[in-house]
C-alpha cells in the first residue's frame, strides 16, 4: 500500500464519527467520587440551588406520578371515588386473565416485531447504497432524512388520505386491481396501514445511524477484503455488517421503543385502535382505558406493566451503547 | 481505493430512487390534495396533477382551524420546552459534576432513573398531577398539621389556596414535557470530557463558580445546546398526546391537535382538501429546521442518544 494512502486511512480512523457523551452503566455505580471532577467547588448551598429547579420538576411531575401508578394498580376504587380498598394482585390477576388485554399484549408483540425489522431492514438498504454512491448523496440523504420532520400524528393524516376507502388515491388503485380495500372494517387492512405510516416515518432514524456507521468502517478494512478478492456485497456481509453489529443491536431496542411508546398518534389519528381492537397496543389501551371507560384500576395495573417493559428497555439500550465501542480496529 | 461496479452503483441509485420516490409519495399527493376543491378531491380516479386552489384551500383552513392562535400557542409551549429543558438541564449538569456536596450520588440517582420511563406509560397520574398540582402539597401540609395551625390561628384557607389547576394552561403544557433528564446527562457527560486545567485557571484567577459557568463552561457548551435545541424543538412541536390530553378548551389547543380535527369523520363532508392543506403549514416549521441546519440535526440526534 502506497505512503500517501496509508496516511489517509490514519486520518480517517481518527476522523471517524464517534459517539461521544456515551454513557456507561458501569461507570455510573461507584464512590462518592464517581463523575466529580477533580478541580471542583465546595459550596453545598449553591449546588442545591442549582438542582433544585430539576429535583422539583421531577418530585411534581415524575416521581409523585410513578407512586401514585403504582400505588393505584394495588387497589380497588369505588365509581365516586370515595372510598380505596387493597386489593393486592387483583388487577393484574383479572389484566391477565382478560382476552382483550392479551389480544393487545399479543397484537403489540406482532406490530413491534415486524414494524422494528422491516425498518431495520429498509434502511440498511437505503445506507448501503448510500454508502455505495458517489453523486448525489447529499440529496438522497436530505430527501430520506424528511420525514424526520413529520410528527407520528402527521405521517397518521398522510397515509390515512392515501388509503382512504372512499378518495384516496392508493385505495382507489388497489380497488381497481380488485381488493376490496377498507381499513375501517376490515382489521388486517387497519394493522397493515398503521404499520406501513409508522415505518414510514422511521426508517430515516436508523437510517442516520447506519450510515454513520458504515461510514466509520475503516477504509484499510475494506481494501484488504478487495485485494483478497471478495467483492462489493460480500464485503458488505463480512465486514460492514458485523463491524455495524452494536449499532444494529443499538437500533432494535430504539425500534422497539418507537414501536411501542411513540406510534401512539398514528394510531388515534387513523384507527382510534379499531377496527374491533384489531390496532389497539398496549399503550393506546392504557389511554383508551384510562381516559375513555374511566377504568381507573385497570389502567395503572397496565401502566405499571408498561413500566417495567419501559425499565428492561432502558436497560438494553444501555448495554447496547456500551456495546458501542467493541470491534475497534 | 476499491474497484467501482457499473451494474452495482446503477442498482444503489435506482434504490435510493425509489427510496426518495416513497418519501416523497404522500407528501406528493398531500399537495395535489390540498390543491383541488371539495368536489374535485372526491372525484375517480384521484388527479394527479395539482389543481389551482393551494393558496385558497391554505388561506380557508388556517381561518377555519383558527390557526393563527393555535401556531402562536405551539410557538410558545415549544420555545418553552426548549428554553426550559435546557435552563434546567444545563444548571443541573453543571452541580453534579462541579460541586462536592453531600447527598451529590442521591442526587445524580435520583435524576437518572427518571431516564427510565417514558411519559406515556404513566399518562393517567401525571395528568391528575397536572390537573391538581398542589395536591402533594395539601396533603404534605395536611400530614404536618400546618393546615390547620392557619386556619385556627389566622383564619387562612391552606386547602383553598393550593388549588392549581393546569389543565389549559402553558405551563400544563410544558412542565410535564420538561420532567426528563436526559438532557441533564448529555450536559453531565460533555462537562466531564472538559478539561480540568480550565477550571483551575479560572479558580487561580478569582473567578467564582457563576461566573467560570457563565465565562468557560457556558461558551464551550454553545454547539451542544444548539445540537440539542433543534432536537427538542422537533420533539416540542411534533407533541400530540399531550396536548390532546392537556387542552379541552380550543383556544389553547396546539396547531397539531388543530390539525386532528380537520381530519374528516366517517359520516362528515369529506374536507381532505382543507386537511392536507392545513398539514403542510402544520409540519412546515419543523421540515425547514431539519433541511436548513442538517447538519447540526445530525449531531443532535446522533448526541441525544445518550
Amino acid at each position: 500500500m502506497p505512503a500517501s494512502d496509508a496516511m489517509r486511512l490514519n486520518v480517517g480512523a481518527a476522523t471517524r464519527p464517534r459517539f461521544p457523551l456515551r454513557l456507561k452503566l458501569g461507570s455510573l455505580v461507584g464512590s462518592s467520587e464517581t463523575g466529580l471532577k477533580a478541580s471542583h467547588f465546595r459550596r453545598p448551598w449553591l449546588a442545591a440551588g442549582l438542582l433544585a429547579p430539576q429535583l422539583l420538576i421531577l418530585l411534581f411531575f415524575f416521581f409523585i406520578p410513578t407512586w401514585k401508578a403504582l400505588s393505584l394498580a394495588f387497589v380497588q376504587v369505588d365509581p365516586f371515588g370515595a372510598t380505596m380498598i387493597f386489593v393486592g394482585l387483583d388487577n393484574f390477576t383479572m389484566l391477565f386473565s382478560s382476552p382483550e388485554y392479551r389480544d393487545s399484549a399479543v397484537l403489540t408483540l406482532w406490530f413491534t416485531t415486524v414494524q422494528c425489522f422491516v425498518t431495520l431492514f429498509v434502511a440498511g438498504l437505503f445506507a448501503f447504497a448510500t454508502d455505495q454512491v458517489m453523486r448525489g448523496r447529499a440529496i438522497y440523504k436530505g430527501v430520506i432524512l424528511l420525514p424526520y420532520a413529520i410528527a407520528p400524528a402527521i405521517s397518521g393524516v398522510l397515509w390515512a388520505f392515501l388509503f382512504n376507502p372512499t378518495v384516496g388515491p392508493l385505495a382507489q388503485m388497489l380497488h381497481e386491481l380488485g381488493y376490496a380495500w377498507d381499513p375501517n372494517r376490515r382489521p388486517s387492512d387497519a394493522l397493515l396501514l398503521v404499520s406501513v405510516a409508522a415505518i414510514w416515518k422511521h426508517v430515516c432514524y436508523d437510517y442516520i445511524f447506519l450510515v454513520a456507521a458504515f461510514l466509520a468502517v475503516p477504509a484499510s478494512v475494506i481494501e484488504a477484503g478487495a485485494i483478497d478478492g471478495a467483492g462489493p456485497i460480500r464485503r458488505f456481509l463480512t465486514i460492514t455488517l458485523p463491524m455495524a453489529a452494536p449499532t444494529i443491536f443499538f437500533l432494535i431496542v430504539m425500534n422497539f421503543v418507537y414501536g411501542l411508546f411513540e406510534t401512539f398518534g398514528i394510531i388515534d389519528v387513523i384507527t382510534h385502535g379499531g377496527p374491533a381492537g384489531s390496532t389497539n397496543t398496549l399503550v393506546y389501551k392504557v389511554y383508551q382505558d384510562g381516559f375513555r371507560q374511566l377504568d381507573l384500576g385497570s389502567s395503572a395495573a397496565q401502566s405499571v406493566v408498561l413500566m417495567a417493559i419501559a425499565v428492561l428497555f432502558t436497560v438494553l439500550q444501555f448495554r447496547a451503547v456500551e456495546r458501542k465501542v467493541n470491534y475497534q480496529v | 481505493m476499491v474497484e467501482r461496479h457499473i451494474w452495482l452503483s446503477l442498482f444503489c441509485h435506482v434504490v435510493l430512487l425509489i427510496g426518495a420516490a416513497v418519501v416523497c409519495l404522500p407528501l406528493y399527493f398531500a399537495f395535489v390534495a390540498g390543491s383541488l376543491t371539495v368536489s374535485e378531491v372526491q372525484q375517480v380516479p384521484f388527479p394527479l396533477v395539482p389543481g389551482d386552489h393551494f393558496v385558497e384551500n391554505t388561506v380557508s383552513a388556517w381561518k377555519e382551524g383558527d390557526f393563527g392562535r393555535l401556531y402562536l400557542n405551539s410557538i410558545i409551549v415549544t420555545v418553552g420546552i426548549v428554553v426550559g429543558k435546557l435552563a434546567v438541564s444545563v444548571i443541573a449538569g453543571f452541580a453534579v459534576t462541579y460541586f462536592r456536596f453531600p447527598f451529590r450520588m442521591t442526587a445524580f440517582w435520583l435524576i437518572f432513573i427518571s431516564l427510565m420511563l417514558p411519559v406515556e406509560v404513566r399518562i393517567i397520574p401525571t395528568y391528575e398531577a397536572v390537573a391538581d398540582a398542589g395536591g402533594p402539597l395539601r396533603s404534605f401540609f395536611g400530614a404536618i398539621g400546618l393546615t390547620g395551625f392557619l386556619a385556627s390561628t389566622t383564619g387562612y384557607q391552606l386547602e383553598a389556596a393550593l388549588q392549581w389547576n393546569m389543565i389549559n394552561t402553558y405551563g400544563g403544557l410544558i412542565l410535564p414535557l420538561i420532567a426528563s433528564a436526559s438532557a441533564t446527562f448529555l450536559f453531565r457527560q460533555f462537562f466531564l470530557t472538559v478539561p480540568d486545567e480550565l477550571c483551575e485557571a479560572a479558580k487561580l484567577d478569582g473567578a467564582g463558580p457563576l461566573k467560570f459557568f457563565r465565562d468557560v463552561l457556558l461558551p464551550l457548551s454553545s454547539s451542544n445546546i444548539a445540537a440539542l435545541s433543534i432536537i427538542l424543538f422537533l420533539y416540542g412541536w411534533n407533541q400530540y398526546l399531550w396536548p390532546l390530553l392537556f387542552t379541552t378548551e380550543k383556544e389553547m389547543y396546539t396547531a397539531m391537535i388543530g390539525l386532528k380535527d380537520l381530519i374528516p369523520v366517517a359520516d362528515a363532508q369529506p374536507a381532505w382538501h382543507l386537511a392536507m392543506a392545513a398539514s403542510f403549514f402544520v409540519m412546515a416549521p419543523p421540515a425547514l429546521v431539519i433541511l436548513l441546519m442538517q447538519r447540526w440535526f445530525t449531531r443532535g440526534l446522533v448526541d441525544s442518544s445518550k
